[in-house]
């Protein structure tokens, strides 16, 4: 049982940790603002939300567990706010120059 | 496998640093500038130095981050002039002499290297305290920690005085700070509430676990710039009393506890045996205000629109 818990966890975090990679490369290859922001924010979401859900059963108590879940709802709102406003500057700028 | 990720880590700090100071642009210099000072407190989190890391990431990365940008918007509006070559060679060679001299330190220290550790683990219970940091901030060297919290409030007078006497007691302005927008009102009234319940466990738990005055004053006065940049509430007006006043109260209570000290316990900044750590407690309360405001300040900058 605990075997494929740890399976799980592998994973879950290898995958997380695939989309950060993707992310990564998105940010440094893609054009403009826009779509680098694109593919920063669908790797970000994806990736820490995978490597949360890996973790999540490898957490000694409920209540670590909770924090795990707090943390990525925390770091969901501040990502998805940051790039909108991002996004906004971009959209702003592209209209000014 | 750690020490892969120690040799990773080290490696990513020595190329962003470089990074750093070889950038042309002041603004990515600033950006990177932030990404070193995470870095860091990720390099302290592994030498077990939890509170050292908090305080990098919250000022080291955080609020002088915050701050640089702030100049780098000044400096764009054409209130800055052009530098010559003379003081970036001169810069760079002060830099250069004080790393060498550092590396010369570290790398010529005795091994073992001499540490106060086990002197500050010996008197620890005396103060009652869990955490050894704190009990080094407010136990046996509370003196600098004192002159610490007031040499901010100085810095804070510092920029309050680069106002023009018209404005010198108006209010800062962070308008400019940010595009308004719904999503920035939006992130401000969910996160805040987060924040502050997150800053005022900082102080609390300081006295035995990782945490203080610094780090929660951060998060503080990072919760109300959102709020201000956001537009939800005005800066306060510089002349503001009772903002005058909070801004004095943690040094204020700080040396009031030093004075009471020589009465009660004999000695300036003494504490009284078995009262230790309640009074030291009590005392992260004001201190942590008046921190969080002087930072938060420090980023609003001198006043820009007049008093009314």
């Amino acid at each position: 049982m605990m075997g494929l818990l740890d399976l799980f966890t592998v994973v879950a975090v290898a995958a997380g940790a695939f989309f950060f990679l993707a992310g990564t490369a998105g940010l440094l290859r893609f054009p403009d603002a826009l779509s680098r922001l694109h593919a920063l924010t669908k790797a970000d979401t994806l990736g820490l939300g995978l490597i949360v859900l890996g973790l999540l059963p490898q957490a000694a108590s409920v209540s670590s567990g909770l924090k795990l879940a707090l943390a990525w709802l925390l770091a969901q709102l501040a990502a998805v706010t940051a790039s909108q406003l991002i996004a906004r500057f971009a959209l702003h700028e592209r209209r000014d120059g | 496998m750690t020490a892969l990720f120690d040799i990773v880590l080290l490696l990513l700090v020595l190329a962003v640093a470089f990074a750093v100071v070889s950038v042309r642009d002041a603004q990515t210099a600033v950006v990177g500038f932030i990404a070193f000072g995470l870095l860091l407190a990720l390099a302290w989190v592994r030498l077990s130095s939890v509170d050292v890391a908090l305080t990098e990431a919250a000022i080291g990365g955080g609020a002088t981050g915050v701050l640089l940008l702030r100049g780098i918007a000044r400096l764009r509006n054409g209130k800055g002039q052009p530098r010559g070559r003379a003081l970036h060679i001169g810069a760079a060679t002060v830099s250069a002499g004080f790393a060498a001299a550092i590396a010369g330190a570290v790398l010529h220290a005795p091994d073992p290297a001499p540490t106060l550790a086990p002197a500050a683990m010996e008197h620890i219970a005396a103060l009652g305290l869990g955490n050894p940091v704190s009990a080094v901030l407010f136990g046996y060297r509370a003196l600098d920690t004192l002159l610490e919290k007031i040499v901010v409030v100085l810095a804070l007078l510092g920029v309050w005085s680069l106002a023009p006497d018209a404005l010198a007691s108006g209010r800062p302005d962070l308008r400019g700070a940010a595009l308004p927008s719904d999503t920035l009102a939006f992130l401000a009234r969910t996160l805040t509430p987060f924040g502050l319940l997150f800053g005022i466990y900082l102080a609390w738990t300081g006295a035995d676990h990782p945490g203080g005055t610094f780090q929660a004053g951060a998060v503080l006065a990072a919760m109300w710039l959102l709020v201000l940049m956001a537009g939800l509430r005005e800066p306060p007006e510089t002349r503001n009393r009772l903002l005058r006043g909070a801004l004095m109260l943690g040094p204020a209570a700080f040396l009031a506890a030093g004075f009471a000290g020589i009465w009660l316990a004999g000695a300036f900044l003494a504490f009284p045996p078995g009262a230790a750590k309640p009074i030291i407690v009590l005392l992260e309360i004001p201190l942590t205000l008046s921190i969080a405001l002087a930072l938060a300040l420090l980023v609003a900058g001198p006043a820009q629109r007049a008093p009314r």
